[in-house]
């Protein structure tokens, strides 16, 4: 189908974004951003989604690229695609963070991924997004930007439910900040078709003992089991006892996962299905994380 | 109840540029850049099936990246370097079929022909930025976009001959190795 009439508007800067946002809500509209559009003009094509202002934010200057900051952290502008992730040269995302670039490959399509932004994936909140996963289970922070000025909002905090942020309608997101390197993460999905959104993904990051032979903590995340990206204390638990790396930790942290969750049936998979592939899931990153 | 209103269609001058000439229209706000390309342009090679992003015939290359022209307004492709199936063609006006085109004809890669311009830019885009694609690669991209009558073997053979020929002649002349 075609989209319903909008008014179009190019944006030159944050502040003149945020205030244009702010009068055209404040006025009884409903103004949306676009970015890179994949999931925007997929709905106003369907119309599922009928703005009826689009604020172009591409050419905002600043909002695009890979940095890493003096304490470690590495900020990702909103506007750097999934494709500018992917192909980012190995020093840019050193060790610690070729868990992001590795993830790319199950964001949609090259077609999609090369217009797709990371911005537009945290702001648009698919409870099976890739992005949305990383920034839950690596404590990311995303910036917003409105009216009065910055804020940084915590993934957990972020989140609020099914495509729902705490974004305020007159903020653009400029930019995520990944923390601390997670050099043992890895991140794994199921999907019936490779491309489509996940059925279940599971991604885990892991604190290994020096040699790399035993773990001593680690985090576990899962989107699709819920509204919202989770993450798993109960899985997490098991691998704060700790224990040598191997295929005996992983089944008890999967177990543990798969126990833990409680999620929706739905035409992609039942209830118990996705208890299954979460267990499979969680096993498999685990493997994966440690081999890294 | 909703207020009836008759408003002007919100309307943008537009110049584009696609496949290296500058085209100046007038299109709606809401007009896609594959209906633009299409209806304004004239240029039907480019297809349009779901409208949704899923079955890639729509596939054009903006600034030499393969992107879904479905999903992107034409007012969006300002300032970018479009291009289209029709640039495929060489020879004198474009008449005769290019390097890939051909690898599609002696592979067998298509029956009806509907996807076979969003495949024809999708490798053109792919093997641009990685010309040493392996075939595992070649499968994983083409996995981007839906053909309901050919399968993919034949397709992936094309993309993978036309690789392998482009890396030959670059080699005869003499810039490898
Ligand atoms: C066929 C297909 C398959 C896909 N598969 C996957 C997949 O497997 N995994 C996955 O994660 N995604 C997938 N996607 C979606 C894709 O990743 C999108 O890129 C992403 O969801 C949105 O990014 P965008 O830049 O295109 O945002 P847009 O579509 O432009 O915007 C999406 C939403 O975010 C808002 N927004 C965008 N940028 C900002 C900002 N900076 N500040 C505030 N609000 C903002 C918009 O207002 C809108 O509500 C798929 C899409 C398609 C078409
Ligand atoms: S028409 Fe664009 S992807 Fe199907
Ligand atoms: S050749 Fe008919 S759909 Fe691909």
């Amino acid at each position: 189908m075609k989209p319903a009439p909008f008014t179009y508007h190019r944006a030159r800067d944050l502040d003149g974004t945020a205030k244009l946002l702010a009068e055209l809500a404040g006025s009884g509209g409903e103004p949306k951003i676009i970015a890179g559009g994949q999931s925007l003009v997929a709905m106003m094509n369907f119309r599922l989604a009928r703005p009826d202002h689009l604020v172009d934010i591409s050419g905002v200057e600043g909002l695009r690229g890979l940095r890493t900051d003096g304490e470690g952290a590495l900020h990702i502008g909103a506007l750097t695609t999934h494709h500018e992730v992917e192909t980012a040269p190995g020093p840019l995302l050193g060790p610690g963070f070729a868990v992001l670039r590795d993830a790319m490959r199950w964001v949609g399509h090259l077609p999609i991924r090369t217009r797709g932004t990371v911005g537009g994936s945290l702001a648009h909140a698919d409870a099976t997004a890739e992005w949305c996963l990383l920034a839950v289970l690596l404590d990311a922070e995303m910036v917003a930007h409105g009216p009065a000025g910055q804020r940084r909002v915590a993934a957990r905090d972020f989140f609020l439910g099914y495509y729902s942020t705490a974004l305020e309608e007159d903020e653009v997101l400029t930019e995520a900040v990944f923390p601390r390197p997670a050099p043992h993460a890895a991140l794994t999905e199921f999907a019936q078709r490779h491309g489509d959104f996940a059925t279940v993904a599971a991604a885990v990051a892991l604190d290994l003992t020096p040699d790399g032979g035993g773990v001593r903590g680690g985090r576990v995340a899962l989107g699709g089991v819920d509204a919202l990206p989770v993450r798993v204390p109960e899985a997490e638990a098991v691998l704060a006892e700790g224990g040598r790396a191997g295929p005996a930790l992983y089944e008890a942290v999967a177990t543990a996962a798969a126990r833990a969750v409680d999620p929706p049936g739905d035409a992609n998979g039942s209830p118990e299905y996705r208890r299954g592939l979460t267990r499979n899931l969680v096993a498999r990153a685990c493997e994966e994380a440690v081999s890294r | 109840m909703s207020e009836i209103t008759h408003q002007p269609p919100d309307q943008q001058l537009l110049s584009l540029s696609v496949n290296g000439e500058r085209h100046e229209l007038l299109a709606e706000s809401r007009r896609t850049l594959v209906d633009a390309l299409r209806h304004d342009l004239g240029l039907t090679g480019t297809h349009v099936g779901c409208e949704h992003g899923i079955c890639g015939a729509c596939t054009v290359l903006v600034d030499g990246a393969p992107a879904r022209a479905c999903l992107m307004f034409a007012a969006q492709a300002e300032g970018r370097e479009i291009r289209t199936v029709e640039a495929l063609g060489e020879g004198p006006g474009g008449r005769e079929l290019g390097d890939l085109q051909r690898a599609f004809t002696e592979h067998h890669a298509l029956q009806c022909g509907f996807c076979t311009p969003g495949f024809l830019m999708l490798a053109e885009g792919f093997l641009a930025e990685r010309p040493d694609a392996t075939k595992e690669e070649i499968r994983e991209v083409v996995a981007a976009n839906l053909c309901r009558c050919t399968g993919y073997q034949t397709i992936v053979e094309a993309i993978d001959d036309c690789a392998a020929r482009r890396r030959a002649s670059v080699c005869e002349e003499g810039s490898c190795g």
